[in-house]
């Protein structure tokens, strides 16, 4: 009787499981990545979709011969012992060729995925943004016209008088045209060239539309690069554990119409 | 101690109650200590998951009770973001550290693994018992972080650095607590190396005669495994733990880099590199995952022959899968860091032992499930949860083939996903193990059985309540639900509160479901039937014992003589379908 339980248990669960994947909705929350914004994305989305098919059709076939052999031998007295056709080795062999090969092949294909956004540098003509995260926001700061970020200098960080990256325009030339915002506003198809830099302990930069993500490191700046292709707004939220403040902190990304985007860059700089 | 030999380590039986059952040296009873701290540990942390659980889907909603715990973190019982993380780190740090590294390996070892091979007790039954106690200083160094001014720890149980070093000025939760955690876990690491080490010792040292290697039960394997890798991992844990200390107090930096500024405080540290923490913690974390496993897959693999009444298909192979398991688990701590900051070229180097991994963990799986095939598979609480288990290692295991993948994984770092899947497979997996053992063992360890309805039902409502639990888990993640959050308030995540809400509910009814566990085990230890030596005819040491539980030295004055290997099930005996590793007879013969 048990047997027989766990096994119709078991194959429900796992159709149940399986159920959300596929129809992308569970209790009436949407639970599927949102529609893809970059130029990269799609072939992580494949990716993704791939190897859920793989491991999709792995958990339930384990699951269905699980409660198969259940519902047939479970509870049974003093049947004649049987051992499975061919006994250990060619489970062996199957698992060896079948999961090695399928391994191999997956992570050959997302080597690419990979590669795409991490292995190549951004592009001379990308636009260079510099990002700064704290405790707890994010601020985004763009060269001004004479294409030169001015130097960081941690000890003049001055929140209350809006100088969020200790910036010293008295002596250093380059930072007085630098332009400082809250919002990451870019163009649209147009390469970003992200430069992360951490003020004070880890945080990431997320943003699931762009299917980007990467952590700030202290003492370690990064570069990310991307291009969004879609105009609207998106949210940037931090996936790294940075204090009690942490699940508050986000901020948005504004992708906006090459042309939109030279006049926000020219009221910014006024 | 008077005489070390291939039996073990003779010291007469101890008189009185604090040698007895406190300051012992008997394996058994140092077990025992073990599942009891285990069980406190798990009660906790539980008690944590519903209070988080509750707080997600309702933030403002004040739990009774609970400004009594903390009047700060939780003023008229309603948490704050950073209590929260509290709670969240101890949850975490209990789990893995004081429920799933000590029940499947530090109690069921030091129980059986000796009894297994024909030994007295423990190659250093001295180290035994300060192993045991250093852990319970662990313990209470941990909970004492409850306590302390400035609130317990926020860092995660991954204590990522610098939010961990830095102190005070990165915000509550940061001063002492966190200082008492890194000690803590410090602490934890010098007794799970010297328990490690007795373990391989007793191992090599103490087989009884005619116990080779090959004649060891898979449980036994497991453990074994599982010291050589605690050796190593925790090895490692250690010192990064006492670095860690000394950039919160003395002042180094190495964990730090120059120009943080925290809170308006430029911090006076140069040099240090906060990914090295990562390396460090890391090359132990991922290890741990199996030191977590390992025991469950073979006292998994130990019930389920004796519940199939015949071997598996290959011992051997699940021996040789579980130490490749172990030698793979030092070739991939990068991919918990493939969006760290390092070298993305590395990811690649991680990435490919990781589906590797995949492998053995596969051939597992197949061979549980074509040992199945054939058998005459007695349905009891035991063995349900060793099927629960086969059926849960899948599931947390298929997730893993995601994650493993570092363009995958651009998008599910960091979300549910990863709960969802840990959760899976080393809570979950590994906690079937520990009822498994429970349910199998119950009768040796106390001379009484458990009552299998209660059993039963326990497993039915468990199985169900874990997999609605955290299969949605996964759902959350793949909607890119970041985890670590104290609460939802992303116009994208909103959406996503009625799953939050089916998780809370679903965790707080399987919780309560374990109740029944508890009760189980209380009256079955007062008013369970008396146990017979050998109830579930298993053939292997544990059950040759003149009694239930056993004697102080184990085999009652006896040195046990094997004559076979582990698994004689489904044979002609005089003792029906087994015969047991003692037993001189030779078999009639195999179907």
């Amino acid at each position: 009787m048990g047997g027989k339980i766990f096994a119709v248990l078991v194959i429900v669960i796992a159709i149940a499981s399986a159920v959300p994947i596929i129809s992308h909705t569970f209790l009436g929350a949407s639970v599927k990545p949102p529609e893809d914004i970059s130029t990269h994305g799609a072939e992580i989305d494949k990716q993704l979709d791939e190897t859920m098919v793989e491991a999709g059709l792995s958990f339930l076939a384990a699951q269905f011969v699980l409660g198969f052999f259940v519902w047939q031998f479970g509870g049974r007295k003093a049947g004649p012992l049987k051992n499975f056709p061919g006994g250990a080795k060619y489970l062996v062999l199957a698992a060896v060729l079948l999961v090695g090969a399928e391994a191999i092949a997956l992570g050959a294909l997302g080597t690419k995925a990979w590669a795409r956004v991490y292995f190549l540098p951004a592009s001379a003509d990308a636009l260079p943004i510099q990002v700064q995260a704290g405790q707890f926001a994010f601020y985004f700061r763009y060269a001004g016209p004479d294409g030169k970020f001015g130097v960081i200098h941690p000890e003049k960080i001055d929140e209350g008088n809006s100088n969020f990256f200790g910036l010293d325009p008295e002596n250093d030339i380059p930072a007085r045209d630098d332009i400082t915002s809250g919002e990451l506003v870019i163009p649209a198809n147009k390469e970003i060239h992200l430069m992360m830099h951490a003020k004070d302990v880890g945080h990431s930069f997320y943003v699931r539309e762009l299917r980007i993500q990467q952590d700030f490191v202290p003492g370690l700046d990064l570069s990310l690069h991307f291009t969004a292709t879609k105009v609207g707004k998106y949210e940037i939220v931090c996936t790294q554990l940075c204090g009690l403040g942490h699940y508050n902190m986000k901020a948005y990304l504004n992708v906006m119409s090459p042309d939109d985007f030279d006049k926000w860059l020219k009221t910014q700089s006024q | 101690m008077s005489e070390a030999s291939a039996h073990g380590v003779h010291h007469a039986a101890p008189t009185g109650f604090v040698r007895k059952y406190v300051f012992s040296l008997d394996h058994k009873i140092i077990g025992l200590q073990y599942y009891a701290l285990a069980l406190v540990a798990v009660v906790t942390g539980m008690v944590l998951s519903w209070l988080m659980r509750i707080h997600l889907i309702a933030p403002n909603w004040p739990i009774p009770g609970l400004q009594f715990l903390s009047k700060v973190g939780a003023p008229g019982g309603v948490m704050t973001p950073e209590y929260y993380l509290s709670l969240m780190t101890m949850h975490g740090t209990l789990m893995v550290f004081f429920v799933l590294t000590n029940a499947p390996f530090a109690a069921f070892g030091n129980y059986f693994l000796p009894i297994q091979i024909g030994a007295e007790d423990m190659a250093f039954p001295r180290f035994n018992m300060m192993s045991f106690w250093t852990t319970f200083i662990a313990f209470c160094i941990l909970i004492s972080a409850f306590f302390v001014g400035d609130g317990p720890p926020l860092a995660g149980w991954t204590a990522y650095a610098p939010l961990s070093a830095v102190g005070k000025d990165s915000g509550p939760g940061e001063g002492v607590g966190q200082t008492l955690w890194a000690l803590s876990i410090f602490v934890f690491c010098i007794a799970s190396l010297l328990g490690a080490l007795n373990f391989i010792a007793t191992t090599l040292d103490l087989r009884t005669k005619g116990m080779t290697l090959a004649r060891m039960p898979i449980v036994t394997w497991a453990w074994f495994i599982t010291s050589c890798i605690s050796l190593l991992a925790f090895a490692v844990l250690m010192p990064a733990c006492l670095l860690l200390i000394l950039d919160r107090i003395g002042g180094t930096s190495f964990f730090i880099p120059s120009g943080l500024n925290v809170s308006d405080h430029l911090q006076p540290h140069e040099g240090g590199s906060p990914l090295l923490w990562q390396h460090l913690f890391w090359f132990f974390g991922h290890p741990e995952v199996y030191i977590a496993i390992l025991p469950a897959i073979g006292i998994v693999s130990h019930i389920l022959i004796n519940s199939m009444r015949k071997p598996m298909l290959s011992n051997k192979v699940i021996i040789y899968c579980m130490m490749a398991i172990g030698f793979l688990s030092y070739m991939v701590w990068g991919h918990h860091m493939f969006l760290s900051g390092m070298n993305p070229f590395s990811a690649l180097v991680f990435s490919f032992p990781t589906l590797m991994i995949t492998i053995p963990a596969t051939i597992m799986t197949l061979i549980w499930l074509g040992s199945l095939y054939g058998s005459n598979l007695r349905m009891n609480a035991a063995s349900l949860f060793c099927l629960g288990f086969i059926s849960m290692f899948v599931s947390g295991g298929v997730s893993g083939f995601f994650l493993a993948q570092p363009s995958i994984d651009i998008y599910l770092h960091a979300t549910y996903f990863v709960v969802g899947h840990f959760h899976m497979v080393m809570g979950v997996a590994a906690i079937f193990g520990i009822f498994a053992g429970t349910y199998f063992w119950f009768p040796k360890m106390t001379g009484h059985m458990m009552n299998e309805t209660l059993g039963r039902v326990h497993f039915w409502l468990t199985f169900i309540g874990t997999y609605c639990i955290f299969m949605p888990f996964h759902y959350l993640g793949l909607a890119g639900n970041v985890r670590r959050y104290s609460a939802f308030t992303d116009d994208f995540l909103v959406p996503l509160l009625p799953v939050h809400k089916f998780i809370t509910y679903s965790a707080l009814f399987t919780g309560a479901v374990q109740l029944i566990f508890l009760g189980n085990l209380i009256y079955s230890r007062l008013k369970g039937p008396q146990a017979t030596a050998n109830p579930w005819e298993a053939t292997s040491l544990e059950w040759s014992t003149p009694s239930s539980p056993p004697p102080f030295d184990n085999f009652g004055g006896q040195h046990p003589v094997v004559y076979h290997d582990p698994y004689q099930y489904g044979v002609k005996s005089s003792t029906a379908d087994y015969l047991m590793q003692t037993s001189p007879e030779r078999a009639g013969e195999t179907p």
